[in-house]
C-alpha cells in the first residue's frame, strides 16, 4: 500500500519553543509592516470598495487603450486618484477603481463621461460582440457608499469574533476549556498571519477575504480537533503515559491524515486561484496563504498552548493538594490559601491524571 | 439480521439518490425525449438552480430613507401651522424656531405676552396636530411653549417613513415593468434601508434616478399684483426677501423659492445653450394643495411646441379639485405657480376657474416627461433617499465566472479523485463515489431549500470537496491504523468508522457553528458561500458516513471471511 509516512516519532513539543518563535516572528512582521505603512502615511491594509467606500468599473474593450490613456481621459473628467487595474487572465478587460468623493456615488457616471472619449459604449441590450458601433461596454459595477462600508466593516469584525466564541464554546463543552482556549488562540493567529501577509503584501482586502478568514478558521479549528480528538482518546488508553507523551504520540499518528487533508484541500485551493478568475481571487489568496498556517497552527501552536496550560492548572492542583494535607501548624486554621485557592471542581477531576 | 440491515441500507440509498437526481436534472413539467440529452440536462439545471445576481447577471441596490430630514420637515410644517394658528385666534407671536439638531425636533413659540400660554396652548393643540400627546409632549417655561417629539414617536415616525418609501419605491418598480425584482428592507430595523435586486438590470442608472425622484408636487399662490401686471419675479434670494418688508426675515407664511424652468437636454442630446436665468419668486404658505392631492399623470407633447419636448399633464382627486376649484374661483387674474421638490417650475395666472387638470410645463425629452408623471403617480417619497450600495453585474461577466467556478471545481474534482484512487486504490473508489453522491445531493439541497448560488457559493462547493474528503481520508487512515495493529479486516472497518465518526462529529459542528454567524450576519454573496457550505457538510455526514460504510459492507459481505482490503 502506498504510505506518505509511516510511524513517525517527531518530538513536537519539545520544539515548541522555535514553532512558537517563527510564529511570533511572523505575526510581529505583519503588525510592523501595518504600523509602519500606517505611520508613514501609507495604508496598513489596502481596503476594497467594500469597506473603504468608492466605486469599481469593470469595463471590456474591443481595443483596450493602454493604462495611462485610461488615467489620462479620466483625469479630463475630474477623476484624479482612480486606479486603472488589468485584470490578469483578460486582456481586453479593465478594473477602473473611483475612491469616495462627498456625498453623491456617481463614480460610474464619471467613468462612463471618461470612457466615451474613446467611442461609444455598446447598447444596453446587446453584447459588445453585436454592437459593430461600439468601443467598449461597462459589463459590471460595484459602488459602496461611505455608511456602508462602516457598517461592513464592523460586522465582518463582529462576526469573526462571535464565531470564535462559538467554537470556543463548543470545544470547552466537549473538551475542557484549555483545549478550546488552546484551539481559539490558535486560530486568531491563523487569522492574524494571514492578514499580516494582505499588509506586507498589499492585497487587497474585500468582503469576500473575510468569509476566505472565516472559512479558515473552520478549517484551522477542524485540524485542532482532529488531533485534540486523539489526544482525549489515548489519554484514555495509556493513562500511564504523560500529556506530554500522550500528545506527541498524538500528531504523530494523525500526521499522514492531517497532510493529505490539507494537501487535498490546498490542491483544491489552488485550483481556484488558477481557475476561478478575478471575482474569487482575494478569497483564494486568502485561503491558500490560510491552509497552509491552518495545518501548521494546529499542530505547532495549539497542542503545545494546550498541553504548557494544562501543565500549570496540574502543577498547581499539586501544590494545592500539599498545602491542604499538611499537618495545620500554629494558629492557621484555614487549609492553603495560595497558590490557586480552593481547587475548583474542574481541577479536582484532573487531580487523578498523572503528567 | 445483517443481511437485512444491508438490504434497508441499500434501499434507503438508492431512494435517496432517485429523489436528488430528480431535484438537480428533472424538469418539473412531463419530461419529453430532449431532456435526456445533454444539452436538454444543461437547460434544466439551470431552470432548477437559483443563480445569485453575480452568477446570472442584475443589479443590487441598498438604499436609506433619510427619516431625519422626514422628522426635520413634519417639525417644520408643524411650527409653520403652530405659528399661522396662534396668530389667526388673535394672539401675537414674537418669535420661535422649529429646532431639529442633535436627534431633537421640537417646535418652540415665544408669545409677546408670556401669560397668555395657556390659552395660545389651547388656541394651537385644536387646529394643529400638537396636540397629540402620542407623538409630542407639551412643556413652557420662561415664556416659551416648546413641543418635544418624544424618541419612541420619532422612531415610530421613522418606521412608518420607511415602510411607505418602501411601498412606493415599490409602484415604481412595478411601473417600470422590471422582472421579479426583490425589494425588502435591509438590515437593522433602525438603519432604515431597503434592499432591491433586479435581475438582468445592466444599467440601474435610469432606475435610480426613478426610485430618488421626490416628486413632492405643489400648487402655490405666487404673490404679487394681479394679471394684467406681469409675475413677480426678482433676480435674486435676497431682493425677494427684502419685498417683503419684514426686516430680511421671512414670515412663516411666505416662502422664497427658486423659478426656473427646467430645460432638459434635448432627444439628440445636444445642450440648450439659451438657458433662461434664474429667478426668485415669493409664495404663500400652505400650498393651496399638494401631491398626495393627485389623482392621474402623463406626459404629452408640448402643444405648439417642437416636436421633442413633452409636458405633464395631471389631474386632482374629488376632493383635491374641489379645493383647487373653490381657491381658483375665488383668485381670478392671480399667480399661481406648480411647484416639484421646492422649486417652481411655470408660473402662470388663473383665466378662469380650474378644477382637476393642470400642466407642468418646461421643456422636458419624452423619456424625462415619462419618467416624472410616472413618478408623481407612484406619490412622493415621504423623505429623500441615498444609495449606499450599488452592484451589478453584466450577463457576460457573470457567465465568465459561472465558467470559471465551474472549471475550477471540475480541476479541484479531478486532482481529489485521482489521489484518492492512486492512494486508496479499492477503498478510493468507494471515496470517490461518496464524493460524487456529496455534490450531486448538495445541489438538490441548494434547490430544495430554494437558496441562491452565488460565485463565493461556488467557493463553498470547491471547499466542500475538501471537507468531504477529510471524512474519508479520516476513516480509511484509522481503518489502516487498526489493521496494522492486527485486527481482522471486518473489526478493523468496524474501528475505523466507529473512532472517526466521533472526530467527524467534533469537525462539522465547528465549521458549521463559523458558517452559521456567516449565514446570519453576512448579506447577499456571502451568505450565499454559507448555505452552500452547511448543506454540503450536512450532506457530508451522510454520503461519507453512512454510504461509505454501506459500500465496505457490501464488500464485506460477499465472502464469508476477507482477509485483506484494498486501502
Amino acid at each position: 500500500m502506498l504510505q506518505i509516512l509511516h510511524d513517525v516519532k517527531i518530538d513536537w513539543l519539545g520544539n515548541r519553543v522555535w514553532f512558537i518563535g517563527i510564529s511570533v516572528l511572523l505575526m510581529l512582521a505583519g503588525l510592523a509592516s501595518a504600523i509602519v505603512r500606517q505611520a508613514t502615511g501609507g495604508q496598513a491594509f489596502n481596503l476594497g470598495v467594500d469597506f473603504k467606500g468608492g466605486t469599481v468599473v469593470t469595463a471590456k474593450f474591443k481595443q483596450r487603450p493602454n493604462d495611462e490613456t485610461i488615467r489620462s481621459a479620466l483625469g479630463s473628467k475630474g477623476v484624479h486618484d482612480a486606479v486603472v487595474q488589468p485584470v490578469t487572465d483578460k486582456t481586453d478587460t479593465v478594473l477602473i477603481k473611483v475612491p469616495l468623493e462627498g456625498e453623491g456615488q456617481d463614480g460610474r457616471v464619471k467613468v462612463r463621461e471618461a470612457l466615451n472619449t474613446f467611442g461609444k459604449e455598446a447598447a444596453p441590450n446587446l453584447d459588445l460582440e453585436n454592437d459593430a458601433n461600439a468601443t467598449y461596454k461597462i459589463i459590471g459595477t460595484d459602488a459602496v457608499g461611505a455608511i456602508a462600508g462602516a457598517q461592513l466593516r464592523n460586522k465582518a469584525i463582529a462576526v469573526t469574533l462571535a464565531a470564535l466564541v462559538g467554537i470556543l464554546i463548543y470545544i470547552a463543552f466537549r473538551f475542557e476549556w484549555t483545549y478550546g482556549a488552546a484551539a481559539v488562540i490558535a486560530v486568531f493567529h491563523d487569522v492574524l498571519v494571514t492578514l499580516g501577509f494582505f499588509s506586507i503584501f498589499q492585497f487587497e482586502v474585500s468582503l469576500t477575504v473575510i468569509a476566505a478568514l472565516l472559512t479558515l478558521v473552520g478549517f484551522s479549528v477542524n485540524d485542532t480537533i482532529v488531533v485534540f480528538d486523539r489526544i482525549r482518546e489515548n489519554r484514555k488508553l495509556h493513562r500511564r503515559d504523560s500529556l506530554y507523551k500522550v500528545t506527541n504520540d498524538a500528531i504523530n499518528q494523525t500526521l499522514s491524515r492531517t497532510i493529505i487533508t490539507s494537501g487535498l484541500v490546498f490542491l483544491s485551493v489552488l485550483a481556484m486561484v488558477l481557475f476561478g478568475g478575478e471575482v474569487l481571487r482575494g478569497f483564494s489568496v486568502a485561503l491558500l496563504i490560510g491552509v497552509i498556517f491552518g495545518t501548521y497552527s494546529s499542530v505547532a501552536i495549539a497542542s503545545p498552548i494546550m498541553v504548557w496550560w494544562e501543565q500549570r492548572i496540574e502543577a498547581a492542583n499539586r501544590q494545592a493538594a500539599l498545602a491542604f494535607n499538611q499537618p495545620l501548624k500554629g494558629g492557621a486554621r484555614t487549609p492553603a490559601k495560595a497558590p490557586a485557592k480552593a481547587p475548583s471542581k474542574a481541577s479536582n477531576r484532573r487531580a487523578g491524571v498523572k503528567l | 439480521m445483517k443481511k437485512k440491515n444491508l438490504l434497508q441500507r441499500t434501499i434507503i440509498i438508492l431512494v435517496v439518490t432517485v429523489i436528488g437526481l430528480y431535484l438537480v436534472i428533472g424538469p418539473r413539467r412531463r419530461p419529453h425525449l430532449k431532456d435526456f440529452t445533454w444539452s436538454g440536462i444543461k437547460s434544466t439545471l439551470r431552470d432548477n438552480i437559483h443563480l445569485g445576481l453575480d452568477l446570472q447577471g442584475g443589479s443590487h441596490l441598498v438604499m436609506r430613507v433619510k427619516t431625519e430630514e422626514y422628522l426635520r420637515r413634519l417639525t417644520e410644517e408643524n411650527y409653520v401651522a403652530a405659528q399661522n394658528a396662534a396668530k389667526d385666534a388673535g394672539f401675537e407671536i414674537k418669535g420661535g424656531q422649529a429646532e431639529t439638531s442633535g436627534g431633537n425636533y421640537r417646535v418652540v413659540l415665544e408669545p409677546t405676552d408670556a401669560s397668555k400660554a395657556e390659552e395660545i396652548k389651547e388656541a394651537v393643540q385644536k387646529k394643529v396636530e400638537l396636540g397629540d400627546t402620542s407623538i409630542w409632549g407639551y412643556s413652557a417655561s420662561g415664556g416659551r411653549l416648546t413641543w418635544s417629539m418624544t424618541q419612541a414617536a420619532q422612531r415610530l415616525l421613522a418606521d412608518n417613513a420607511t415602510q411607505q418609501a418602501l411601498n412606493i419605491i415599490e409602484s415604481r418598480i412595478n411601473a417600470l415593468g422590471i422582472t421579479e425584482p426583490t425589494l425588502q428592507t435591509h438590515g437593522a430595523q433602525s438603519s432604515h434601508q431597503i434592499l432591491l435586486q433586479m435581475p438582468g438590470v445592466q444599467d440601474p442608472e435610469r432606475v435610480k434616478n426613478i426610485l430618488q425622484g421626490e416628486s413632492r408636487l405643489e400648487l402655490v399662490h405666487v404673490i404679487g399684483p394681479p394679471s394684467p401686471s406681469p409675475a413677480t419675479t426678482y433676480t435674486s434670494e435676497a431682493e425677494a426677501i427684502a419685498s417683503l418688508g419684514s426686516g430680511g426675515v421671512v414670515p412663516p407664511n411666505r416662502k422664497v423659492l427658486p423659478y426656473q424652468e427646467r430645460i432638459e437636454p434635448t432627444a439628440n442630446g445636444s445642450q440648450d445653450q439659451a438657458q433662461k436665468p434664474k429667478q426668485w419668486v415669493v409664495v404663500e404658505v400652505p400650498a393651496i394643495i399638494d401631491g398626495s392631492e393627485l389623482r392621474n399623470a402623463s406626459a404629452i407633447p408640448t402643444q405648439g411646441g417642437r416636436s421633442e419636448d413633452f409636458e405633464i399633464n395631471f389631474s386632482l382627486k374629488k376632493a383635491g379639485a374641489d379645493k383647487f376649484g373653490a381657491w381658483t374661483g375665488a383668485h381670478i387674474n392671480e399667480y399661481m405657480g406648480v411647484v416639484l421638490n421646492g422649486e417652481v417650475k411655470s408660473v402662470a395666472y388663473i383665466k378662469s376657474q380650474i378644477y382637476d387638470q393642470g400642466q407642468i410645463t418646461g421643456r422636458f425629452t419624452k423619456t424625462s416627461a415619462d419618467d416624472l408623471a410616472l413618478t408623481l403617480r407612484s406619490g412622493a417619497l415621504p423623505a429623500p433617499i441615498e444609495y449606499l450600495e450599488e452592484r451589478t453585474v453584466g450577463p457576460s461577466l457573470g457567465q465568465d465566472s459561472i465558467r470559471a467556478g465551474v472549471r475550477a471545481s471540475l480541476v479541484g474534482l479531478a486532482l481529489v479523485v485521482l489521489f484518492m484512487l492512486v492512494y486508496y486504490r479499492g477503498s478510493g473508489v468507494n471515496a470517490v463515489v461518496a464524493l460524487l453522491l456529496n455534490m450531486m445531493l448538495m445541489l438538490a439541497g441548494l434547490i430544495v431549500f430554494g437558496a441562491t448560488l452565488t460565485l463565493p457559493g461556488i467557493a463553498g462547493i470547491i471547499l466542500t470537496i475538501g471537507m468531504a474528503v477529510d471524512s474519508n481520508v479520516l476513516i480509511f487512515e484509522r481503518i489502516r491504523e487498526e489493521l496494522r495493529s492486527g485486527k481482522t479486516v471486518p473489526s478493523a472497518v468496524d474501528q475505523g468508522f466507529g473512532h472517526a465518526f466521533i472526530t467527524i462529529i467534533d469537525t462539522h459542528v465547528t465549521t458549521i457553528i463559523s458558517s452559521l454567524f456567516l449565514f446570519v450576519f453576512g448579506t447577499g454573496p456571502i451568505r450565499g458561500f454559507a448555505v452552500t457550505l452547511v448543506i454540503g457538510l450536512l450532506v457530508n455526514l451522510f454520503s461519507a458516513v453512512y454510504v461509505s460504510r454501506t459500500i465496505f459492507m457490501w464488500h464485506l459481505d460477499r465472502k464469508e471471511r476477507v482477509e485483506s482490503l484494498s486501502i
